[in-house]
């Protein structure tokens, strides 16, 4: 467990950098990743921020943001009884909750570790995402243009590893591809900010009508493996991660010890945690519900052919 | 107004953090949302991955910078690690203005 956090660690003080360097790159005041590091704490709407802060659109950023970060509300359900029933463990240990300690924790199945757990990754990565965060912004302030060292292609490539894993899901990257391709289009016409939240027009992709599957969905295989070893070892670093990386190496007893401690609704959301690696996405398998509608949708397609 | 928009998102985000944890026994969210919301992420996160690769201003970015973040598509598909990603992206961007291609 100490290695995966060392691991993790010095991960999230690499991307810590690039998002002190890109903020001060856009010419934002030194305060302002501090503050979002610290205050916010969440690496994907801190990006999303800062660049349409950066573009001159602070109330996208606002909007963009929360709607990114709203993913929290269904892994708070997930981790609640892990947090503990304290007043000032809750209070404190909900802001340590980003995705890479949700996938830690639920990976975990015995809930004494479970917990001790919870509190080392969240510390670690809060610790480590803004010591980054610093050298970042000493790094930025110290090499004068960013572009010469092409720190301006390493967000957008960070950002598309972050999201990789979740666009495996059928679904989740059409909508991901659509979005992006309107936010493209629309950007020479668009006010700064607003062509990022047209993306959203993207989730028309998911009430298309509905055509007959070319082969059956895949809903039960698992992933060689290979790849679960992989996944553990690169997953967890990838902030979209969450689904994918948790249930590695998993083995039923636990699973169900795991599940007997916890409560109905956090029950569910973890079983689709768990469910995430049999060939759906980090996306999906963060949801609760997401695999009973998957393969709801799934018989609904079948009987429409 | 910076500051009011940092910490209206800090506020926020803490806001659903807490909510989680807290109304786990009463808080009952639709399949249908449950469902949208990381595909809702992946569509702004993947927006503005392709508007800052592609764009600068609302002019074509060149071909620097679109061929170092290619670079590191690559690679996250190859499911490099994050941090080998990040600097493979730059540094391509770098080397190809170093030889003169912006």
């Amino acid at each position: 467990m100490l290695r995966d956090a060392a691991a993790i660690a010095a991960a999230m003080i690499a991307v810590g950098a690039s998002f002190g360097a890109i903020a001060i790159a856009y010419g934002l005041p030194t305060w302002v990743p501090f503050l979002m590091s610290t205050a916010v704490f969440a690496g994907g709407a801190q990006f999303l921020a800062v660049g349409l802060i950066a573009a001159g659109n602070p109330i996208a950023a606002v909007f963009a943001g929360l709607l990114l970060n709203a993913r929290h509300l269904p892994f708070g359900l997930a981790v609640s009884a892990t947090v503990g029933s304290r007043r000032r463990d809750r209070l404190i240990g909900s802001h340590l909750m980003t995705d890479e300690v949700v996938a830690f924790t639920l990976a975990e199945p015995d809930p004494v570790r479970r917990r001790r757990t919870y509190w080392l990754i969240g510390i670690t990565l809060f610790t480590s995402w803004n010591t980054g965060t610093a050298l970042g912004v000493w790094l930025g302030g110290a090499t004068g243009d960013p572009a010469t060292l092409g720190l301006d292609a390493a967000f957008p490539a960070g950002l598309i590893a972050l999201i990789l894993p979740s666009l495996r899901d059928r679904d989740t990257r059409l909508v991901a591809l659509l979005g992006a391709a309107v936010a493209v289009a629309l950007t020479a016409v668009l006010p700064a900010g607003l062509p990022v939240l047209c993306a959203l027009l993207g989730l028309a992709a998911v009430f298309r009508p509905r055509r007959c599957p070319s082969h059956p969905p895949d809903t039960t295989g698992a992933p060689p493996p290979g790849a679960v070893q992989q996944e553990a070892e690169t997953g967890a670093q990838r902030r979209g991660a969450a689904g994918r990386s948790a249930p590695a190496g998993r083995s039923a007893p636990a699973e169900r010890s795991a599940a007997a401690e916890r409560s109905a609704a956090a029950e569910r959301s973890a079983a689709a945690e768990r469910s995430a690696p049999a060939g759906r996405s980090a996306a999906a398998g963060r949801s609760a519900a997401a695999g009973r509608e998957g393969e709801r949708r799934a018989e609904s397609e079948e009987a429409s052919c | 107004m910076l500051i009011a928009a940092i910490l209206t998102l800090a506020v926020g985000t803490y806001t659903m953090r807490l909510a989680g944890v807290l109304l786990r026994d009463r808080l009952e969210l639709s399949d249908q949302l449950q469902r949208l919301l990381p595909m809702a992420a992946a569509a702004l996160l993947a927006a503005l991955a392709a508007t800052a690769t592609l764009m600068e201003g609302t002019a074509f970015a060149g071909i620097a910078r679109p061929a170092g973040v290619a670079v590191g598509a690559l690679l996250a598909w190859r499911r490099a690690p994050f941090v080998v990603v990040v600097l493979a992206a730059a540094a391509t961007a770098a080397l190809l203005r170093l030889a003169g291609v912006e």
